[in-house]
């Protein structure tokens, strides 16, 4: 299938590909880190493992980030 | 209409020669009030650019005194000002640069029982702290409030922005929900920033603040702005408020603040 994973397209060789399955296949290194938004709808956190990814998706890991002023 | 002294018109002049700005504008900005939170890596050029522009009240929260280690990137803090306390040592800062400007300090934490109470007499809210727990509280007080902020988050090359006008845009929590785990969190203090990184976000913050006083052109709204220095590689997505958000979605879950476990309060 063809998936857009921020902004990049790109062919995965799957027949079936859940969200779950997708931060393990991109090597997301800290999946707490991350929010997942799939075709502009943010995906719940406990359901990445049953959200299944389609042919055309737009995924978008997006990371938090800290920074700026230490304990304000 | 404001009466420009023969001085404000040439510390100004650079503003006022631009269409978009004009007398009008800098008016807008002399009038303005912005709470700047957390006077570290991202809070030093905020502070910095929004006194030289002639923002007219500038509130700075900060609980610290300058380290050693701080001054490798808040470029507000010099090293005679260590172990001075860093919301002191923004203010010399930014009245040395413009004396026009009330700055009003506050040496404490933000958390859930005073943040509504200091957030309410400003205009726009620069957000920049470095831990989860407070990004989540100052969004929340700002969606209850309605006031506009700026979120900023960097970390080793990379930053990213975001604005949030409360009742019409996304907010923070639309997108990022939770705080992540407190042990899941790398800081800059554990991971590392370069030290230009700040300047770029913070300036960018900055823009975003002086751009929604004045009302020109297109905010960061529904939009998380990310870039990464290495390449310098920046990329806009597009974000959009989400009917399920506990804060500003239809059937909102959180009703009052609360400090998270990580208690910004008590550290």
């Amino acid at each position: 299938m063809n998936v857009s994973i921020n902004g990049e397209a790109e062919e995965i060789t799957a027949e079936q590909l859940s969200v779950g399955d997708l931060l393990k296949l991109k090597d997301v290194e800290s999946p707490d880190m991350v929010s997942v938004q799939l075709n502009g709808a943010i995906v719940d956190r406990d359901s990445y493992d049953k959200t299944a990814i389609n042919d055309k998706d737009e995924v978008e890991f997006l990371y938090f980030m800290g920074g700026g002023a230490g304990k304000c | 209409m404001m009466d420009f002294t023969e001085e404000q018109l040439e510390r100004y002049s650079r503003h006022i020669l631009l269409e978009e700005v004009g007398v009008e504008g800098q008016e807008k900005l002399l009038s303005a009030k912005v709470l700047i939170v957390g006077a570290g890596g991202l809070g030093a050029p905020v502070s910095l650019y929004l006194a030289a522009a002639g923002v007219g009240t500038i509130g700075i929260v900060d609980n610290d005194v300058v380290d050693l280690s701080n001054l490798q990137r808040q470029v507000v803090h010099f090293h005679k000002d260590i172990n001075v306390a860093k919301v002191e040592s923004a203010k010399e800062k930014m009245l040395a640069i413009n004396p026009d400007l009330v700055v009003k300090t506050y040496k404490k934490y933000l958390c859930a029982d005073n943040i509504r109470e200091i957030i309410k007499d400003y205009d726009f809210v620069v957000e920049g702290t470095d831990n989860f727990p407070a990004k989540f509280l100052i969004n929340d007080a700002c969606v209850m409030e309605g006031i506009p902020f700026s979120h900023g988050g960097i970390l080793r090359f990379d930053g990213q922005a975001m604005t949030v006008v409360p009742g019409e845009s996304s907010c923070y929590r639309c997108t990022f929900r939770n705080p992540p785990p407190p042990d899941a969190v790398p800081t800059c203090s554990q991971a590392g920033v370069l030290g230009a990184i700040a300047g770029m976000l913070g300036t960018i913050q900055a823009t975003e603040a002086l751009k929604y006083i004045i009302g020109v052109g297109d905010l960061l709204t529904d939009t998380l702005l990310s870039f990464d220095a290495k390449k310098m590689h920046f990329r806009k997505v597009k974000l959009q408020r989400q009917d399920d958000c506990p804060i500003c979605g239809k059937n909102p879950t959180i009703t009052e603040l609360v400090d998270a476990e990580q208690a910004v309060c008590s550290i």
